[in-house]
């Protein structure tokens, strides 16, 4: 019982972005109108690729003779990198249709 | 100036950017804009990492060269794909992206995890159990997502069949207890003899991956898809607490939040509970909602395109009901031709747009509007549906169960309370199929055998060009 107190006091600051991002998260798409639920789950999809960062630390820091970790994390930054632009691109494209005619 | 304070304002943009880039994107009039400023903050994000990032000890990144070869064929690929991939494939793309993210949170997990084995030797265990969690969940979920998002993209291209056999939630469930169940033995007491079933939970999650989205129908891929894209999120964030990175957190939280809302969402539009999504899939009921429909059988009427021009170009008004046929076929564009030809008739023609037409919701507007159909002709189902007792004909383009009565009126059919378009109250209704082949739900459609249906068989392209042609004529 007291690690756990201990635990939460210690990481209070991330513990209360969890949780305040989990209500953000749903207040913010709340009204969607169901015509948009392709196109967000698309945007949202790329907005995830921000996992890309994870990625180009790990890349960053591996030692030049590590050869796994710089393959490994290699591969980490090209897949994150395909997440992200293809996930904007893609949405892009879907909301282009979206355009009203003049 | 503090370099380092500068990476923390490109977070802080970063994380600005996806909430505000969220809200816009839910609102149809600003979701493009949305889009674009998210994308901005991903960028400002990624290149204050590349080249203010220090660590621990105040260095900088290295192996650039690594890191802008990686980047450069990521964007490359990624764009062309995007940019080449037809409108009919655009779920399976999304499915395939994500799959990309998961596999990035995974690579990210066994590349820390390979960082802590040489300290096993000297360090207590209990300094890194918290980096273990965040490594161990990121893990499984980014490799979960990775392998369902994978078979979700080989349902919907078709590659991948719907695969079950008894009792496989029974192990699916007893998988995912024996993997958190070795990663908390491993949190606890990890050394170095044990390491190696770090590699045990790899495979079992991928494997879990697999299994989780084999047995689900095809028509509820933009729903798995859906929650797979929230777990990516979840495992974003994790990446998040192992670096203590606020923009991968925030970022991360907000679509696992958002995207398990949008999951949930896309299942009231169907009328059914996630969990009915998740094991109660479509393929248990088949044969009991076949057999019991099959009695309300009986003989189609075919009718041929002179006739359903006739039909169309002396009506007053036709309601087109767009479906999965017409996106395979990719009409849209000679059904748009249809639409002008009619409408220079003087005949008023509509779209009646059901939510979850096609295999995406939103996919028939997406369709529509690529070929230039103006928006306020589609028309979704609360406005349409009123409409359809004072129309003269409704054409049904390789839709199916969407305008199933046996979703009013069977109780023992699997789709039973999904909210379907009326258009049995038309006064003509005029069906274009390829075949009697039942739709997706596995169910026969008793509105193809009501008098006032006319079946009128072939490729949705190739009819509605005849169809033109003989309005043309006429």
């Amino acid at each position: 019982m007291e690690s756990i107190l201990q635990f939460i006091t210690n990481n209070q600051q991330i513990i209360y972005i969890v949780v305040l991002m989990i209500f953000l998260g749903i207040e913010v798409i709340g009204r969607v109108p169901s015509v948009l639920h392709t196109p967000l789950m698309s945007g949202a999809n790329a907005i995830h690729g921000v996992v890309i960062i994870g990625a180009i630390i790990v890349m960053g820091k591996a030692e030049g003779e590590n050869y796994l970790a710089l393959i490994l994390g290699f591969l980490a930054v090209l897949l994150g990198t395909l997440n992200v632009v293809g996930g904007f691109v893609v949405t892009d494209r879907m909301l282009e249709m979206f355009k009203k005619k003049k | 100036m503090d370099f380092n304070n500068l990476l923390t304002l490109s977070y802080l943009i970063g994380s600005i950017t996806f909430i505000l880039g969220l809200k816009m994107l839910s609102n149809p009039a600003t979701a493009r804009k949305g889009n674009l400023i998210a994308a901005v903050g991903m960028a400002v994000a990624i290149a204050g990492t590349i080249f203010l990032y220090k660590d621990g000890e105040g260095n900088s990144l290295h192996n650039y060269p690594w890191i802008f070869g990686a980047l450069a064929i990521g964007t490359l690929v990624g764009f062309m794909a995007a940019k080449k991939v037809k409108m009919t494939a655009m779920p399976e793309m999304v499915s395939l992206f994500n799959g990309m993210g998961g596999a990035c949170a995974g690579l990210i997990s066994i590349i820390e995890f390979g960082h802590i084995v040489p300290k096993l030797a000297t360090e207590d265990s209990s300094a890194i159990a918290g980096s273990l969690i965040t490594i161990f969940l990121g893990l499984i979920i980014g490799s979960v997502s990775f392998a369902g998002s994978m078979i979700a993209w080989g349902k919907l291209n078709g590659k991948v069949k719907d695969f079950s056999f008894p009792g496989q939630q029974i192990m699916n469930t007893i998988m995912l207890f024996v993997m958190i169940g070795i990663a908390g033995y491993l949190v606890v007491g990890i050394n170095e003899s044990n390491a190696y079933l770090f590699y045990v939970i790899l495979a079992g999650a991928l494997l879990y991956g697999i299994l989780f989205v084999l047995p689900i129908g095809g028509a509820d891929m933009p729903v798995v898809i859906s929650l797979l894209n929230s777990f990516t999120g979840v495992a974003a964030a994790c990446g998040g607490f192992l670096y203590d990175n606020k923009v991968m957190l925030t970022g991360g939280i907000l679509v696992g939040a958002a995207g398990t809302l949008l999951t949930i969402l896309m299942c009231k539009a169907m009328n059914r509970s996630l969990l009915n999504v998740l094991i109660g899939s479509f393929g248990g009921n088949k044969t009991a909602g076949a057999t019991a429909e099959s009695g309300a059988g009986g003989a189609t009427k075919e009718i041929s395109v002179s006739d359903t021009a006739m039909v169309m170009a002396y009506a007053n008004r036709v309601i087109i009901v767009p479906g999965y046929g017409l996106a395979v076929a990719q009409a849209q564009h000679v059904c748009h031709e249809l639409e002008k030809l009619l409408d220079e008739k003087g005949v008023e023609v509509v779209y009646a747009i059901h939510p979850v037409a096609g295999r995406m919701p939103g996919h028939m507007n997406v369709l529509l509007a690529e070929a230039d159909v103006s928006y306020d002709k589609l028309l979704e189902m609360e406005q349409v549906n009123d409409l359809f007792k004072t129309t003269d004909a409704v054409l049904i383009l390789g839709a199916n169960d969407v305008v199933n009565p046996a979703a009013k009126n069977d109780p023992a059919s699997p789709i039973y309370g999904m909210p379907i378009l009326e258009v049995e109250h038309a006064k003509t209704v005029i069906v274009n199929k390829r075949s009697m082949k039942p739709g997706y739900a596995g169910i026969e459609n008793a509105l193809f055998f009501q008098p006032k249906t006319s079946m009128l068989f072939g490729d949705a392209k190739g009819v509605l060009q005849q169809l033109v042609a003989e309005i043309k004529s006429l």
